[in-house]
């Protein structure tokens, strides 16, 4: 059953020194997700029945796809903190575009969503690059002043599954040989973004600016051009996060997506991206939100008071920055003490 | 070799100015390159030579003056332009990307394609591999970049200049870390550029180098140009004499002292890894100079003595008694004052006012009952401000509105108000126009003369030259001289420092 747990990009070139132990390390978040997993189905068999485990990815598959977006952002040494309300706002602005234009074509609808988040990217992205303020403090007041727009568009009406189209939802919660459709969309943002951030020339570039970014410009990087499409990107996921909520829940408050930003960046961290920047990947990150979830719904499973899940996942955010800087430090050792051997020619 | 008339230059730079502010960091920048050659740029510290190299880099836009490549005049709007002009840079500061792999810092940005215009790794380790078989040296490219060594680092560097086929290779200190194999190398690498139809714009200051590689010479002085020659019509002492410009006397205002008792004595101060079995004394009424190239260990040894770092071990006497390792507290309390080489990062608080910094210090002096008095950090702050002539709009003024000579003035107040002892003081005058490097040794001068003990660290020989009654020379960690002022001459002291014997002939 775990194996469906993992969505491996396609196909994967062979990898530098650097990329194995990222890889290693991914090999390891998976592992310890087996080893949860088996652990909370000792404890309680139903944790391993099909319906449990489409539930396990289903529920990670909207901070999954926040976290691809994120992982664009942090490995730029930046963050957006926005994305929690913009998936309620693109949430909302979905539904009642639905509720008012009951024709409106279902794929138009997570066009829509996806164009939201796009817009709110770009804002983001601008004020961070042109204006040169501190993509910490742009993206919080951007989650606020997006929480009170929201607010104030709601204004107490919510959206009920009455007016979202029945198509809409089935995307939700309709599956494929076994596997929920939201899985796979995931999957496929995980597969395409993973191959392009390791493939391409200007994800790289996203890399140099998150590892040296004096360097970065000095190398003739269009750095800001870079980090605005990162935060565009981060954007446009949370939007398409956001459709793909209303599709989960189709019942939307202008609670929607709260506190998502913190789970994303908890999710990231654990997945092995470097909180200043520089390395990381998006599988990584996407596997971060299913561990998160995992132990989650095997504390529910095993019947463990709700309050310890959060003290985990902190827990857990601790051991995977401690277990960062011990493995960095290891490797810079182990890398100088090999130098000397082949500089002597 | 003087074909000037008849090749068209590759490169020219003609009166090139730019300012910072209110510091002008060149006046005049001209430097003409032909293909073929190698072209030493020399100066002092502080004659705007990285200035100019980072016009050419594109970093820079000036604020006059007139660039030509090809014949064609052209104007850098980033580094990126520079580069497709077909300058390449290397810089004296590695600038690497430490996650990514030694073979993607060299292909940043122009990784070779394989399908779909996707990265095709095992042809960038390829092209990286045979860079580096060109330059003689085994490097994985696959490896991070992360805990290369400087000289690794640097290595990583040229592989890149190479790689780009420049038709303008600009080396900005290049062997500062090298080892002489590494050099040799670097030597050869240059000559088969030049065989290419490259030129090299290569800045060193090491005088034997720059006369063993280049084919002409162009000395700056104070951010201005002074003349081109070819090498064979100069001597050392005309290259010297070109770069100072003027009498070292009245530069270095050097009062004769008879020094008094012993202050500070260090006795075989180790640091594991960084600098090993250090030994010497400074005395009252002298200043005793701690020479070397930069990352020979000379801060790191300064930081040890004051308590920043620990040391593994050795001991430091002040005045007779032991000092407590790993303490500035103690250091502090026993009289000893340091005033780092960076003073933006380390000796000052920039957003904070010219009194509140003088009085960092003295906090302790100036309060009643744990609250600072206002009154008594400005009273203190006048009274430095007059005896150093800073000059200033306003005491409350943050110091980031003065001119670096002023700010080092400010630094130096915070520690005098203090009474010390013994000033340890960190490059004294780097980054400092010239008026106000006279000035700051005038300062330094008087301290002595008052029977201070001073250990100075500088990189600018004519300095050392100048200023101190004794010098030590460092070389990777290691003291390799001792020398009076009377043996201390530049070649005494860039042969200790490059670890060279007295017995090797040149």
């Amino acid at each position: 059953m775990s194996t469906t747990i993992e969505t491996p990009p396609a196909s994967q070139p062979r990898f530098a020194a650097g990329g194995a132990l990222l890889r290693a390390r991914e090999l390891g978040i998976g592992l310890v997700i087996v080893i949860v997993f088996v652990v909370a189905t000792l404890k309680n068999h139903a944790f391993a029945n099909s319906h449990s485990v489409q539930q396990l990815l289903t529920g990670a598959a909207l901070v999954a796809l926040l976290g691809v977006g994120e992982t664009l952002v942090i490995v730029t040494r930046n963050v957006d903190l926005s994305v929690g309300s913009v998936v309620g706002l693109s949430a909302y602005m979905v539904g009642t575009t639905f509720k008012h234009h009951p024709g409106f074509p279902v794929l138009l609808g997570f066009g829509l969503g996806i164009a939201i988040g796009a817009l709110i990217g770009a804002i983001n992205g601008l004020v961070v690059t042109a204006l040169r303020v501190p993509s910490l403090v742009v993206t919080l007041a951007a989650l606020y002043i997006i929480r009170g727009i929201d607010g104030v568009i709601v204004n107490g009406v919510t959206i009920d599954p009455g007016s979202v189209p029945k198509t809409f939802q089935e995307v939700g919660f309709q599956t494929i040989l076994g596997v929920p459709w939201l899985a796979i969309i995931v999957a496929v943002v995980v597969a395409v973004v993973g191959y392009a951030m390791r493939s391409f020339r200007a994800a790289r570039e996203l890399y140099a600016i998150g590892s040296n970014p004096e360097a970065a410009a000095l190398a003739g990087i269009p750095t800001e051009r870079r980090v605005f499409t990162a935060f565009l990107v981060s954007g446009s996921l949370a939007g398409l996060a956001g459709a793909l909520f209303l599709a989960l829940h189709a019942q939307v408050d202008v609670t929607a997506g709260t506190g998502y930003e913190f789970l994303v960046v908890a999710a990231v961290v654990v997945g092995g991206v470097a909180i200043f920047g520089g390395s990381g990947t998006v599988l990584g990150a996407a596997l971060g939100a299913l561990l998160l979830n995992t132990i989650n719904q095997a504390l529910v499973s095993s019947k463990v008071s709700a309050f310890w899940n959060d003290a985990i996942a902190g827990a857990l955010l601790l051991a995977a920055i401690a277990f960062d800087r011990w493995l960095s430090q290891r490797v810079a050792r182990s890398l100088q003490s090999a130098e000397g051997a082949h500089r002597d020619v | 070799m003087n074909e000037g008339e008849l090749i068209r230059p590759l490169l020219v730079l003609d009166g090139a100015t730019k300012s910072f502010g209110a510091v002008k960091a060149l006046v005049n920048g001209s430097v003409i390159l032909y293909p073929g050659e190698a072209h030493a740029l020399l100066g002092e510290n502080g004659a705007g030579k990285s200035t100019l190299v980072k016009i050419l880099a594109g970093v820079h836009q000036p604020d006059g003056g007139e660039l030509r490549v090809d014949g064609d005049r052209v104007v850098f709007s980033g580094p990126a332009a520079s580069r497709g002009a077909g300058v390449s840079i290397i810089y004296q500061e590695p600038t690497l990307f430490p996650d990514l792999t030694v073979a993607e810092n060299i292909f940043m940005g122009r990784q070779p394609l394989g399908r779909g215009r996707a990265i095709d790794r095992r042809a960038m380790n390829a092209a990286a591999a045979k860079v580096f078989a060109r330059l003689g040296v085994l490097l994985d490219p696959d490896r991070q970049a992360r805990g290369l060594s400087v000289a690794d680092q640097q290595i990583v560097e040229i592989a890149k200049a190479l790689s780009l086929d420049a038709k303008v290779l600009v080396m900005d200190e290049p062997t500062a870390a090298l080892t002489n194999v590494e050099v040799a190398r670097l030597f050869e690498v240059m000559r088969t550029l030049r065989d290419q139809g490259a030129a090299v714009l290569f800045i060193s200051h090491r005088l034997e180098e720059v006369f063993k590689s280049c084919q002409r010479v162009t000395v700056m002085r104070d951010g201005a140009f002074v003349r081109t020659a070819p090498i064979e019509d100069l001597t050392i002492d005309d290259i010297i004499r070109s770069m100072v410009g003027r009498d070292l006397e009245s530069l270095f205002p050097k009062t004769a002292t008879a020094p008094g008792d012993v202050v500070l004595e260090v006795d075989n101060l180790t640091r594991e890894k960084v600098f090993y079995d250090i030994s010497f004394s400074v005395c009252r009424g002298e200043i005793v100079a701690l020479a070397g190239l930069v990352g020979a260990g000379r801060s790191e040894v300064a930081r040890a003595i004051f308590g920043i770092d620990r040391r593994t071990s050795g001991s430091v006497r002040i005045n007779g008694d032991l000092l407590s390792n790993g303490s500035p507290q103690a250091a502090m309390a026993a009289g000893l004052a340091l005033v780092p080489e960076d003073r933006r990062q380390q000796g000052l608080v920039m957003e904070l006012g010219i009194d509140q910094n003088v009085a960092l210090a003295s906090m302790r002096r100036l309060s009643r009952f744990g609250i600072i008095r206002r009154s008594r950090e400005r009273t203190l702050a006048t009274t430095w401000g007059k005896r150093l002539q800073l000059k200033f709009a306003r005491l409350s003024n943050p110091v980031s509105t003065l001119s670096g000579g002023n700010q080092q003035k400010v630094v130096l107040g915070k520690w005098l108000a203090r009474g010390p002892s013994l000033l340890i003081i960190d490059e004294p005058t780097r980054g400092i126009d010239v008026g106000t490097k006279a000035e700051v040794h005038r300062i330094l001068d008087g301290l002595v003369a008052e029977g201070m003990a001073i250990l100075m660290i500088s990189s600018e020989l004519p300095e050392v030259l100048g200023m101190a009654d004794r010098v030590l020379v460092l070389h990777e960690g290691r003291m390799t001289a001792q020398l009076s002022r009377a043996e201390a001459d530049e070649d005494s002291i860039m042969r200790a420092a490059a670890g060279l014997g007295s017995e090797e002939a040149a």
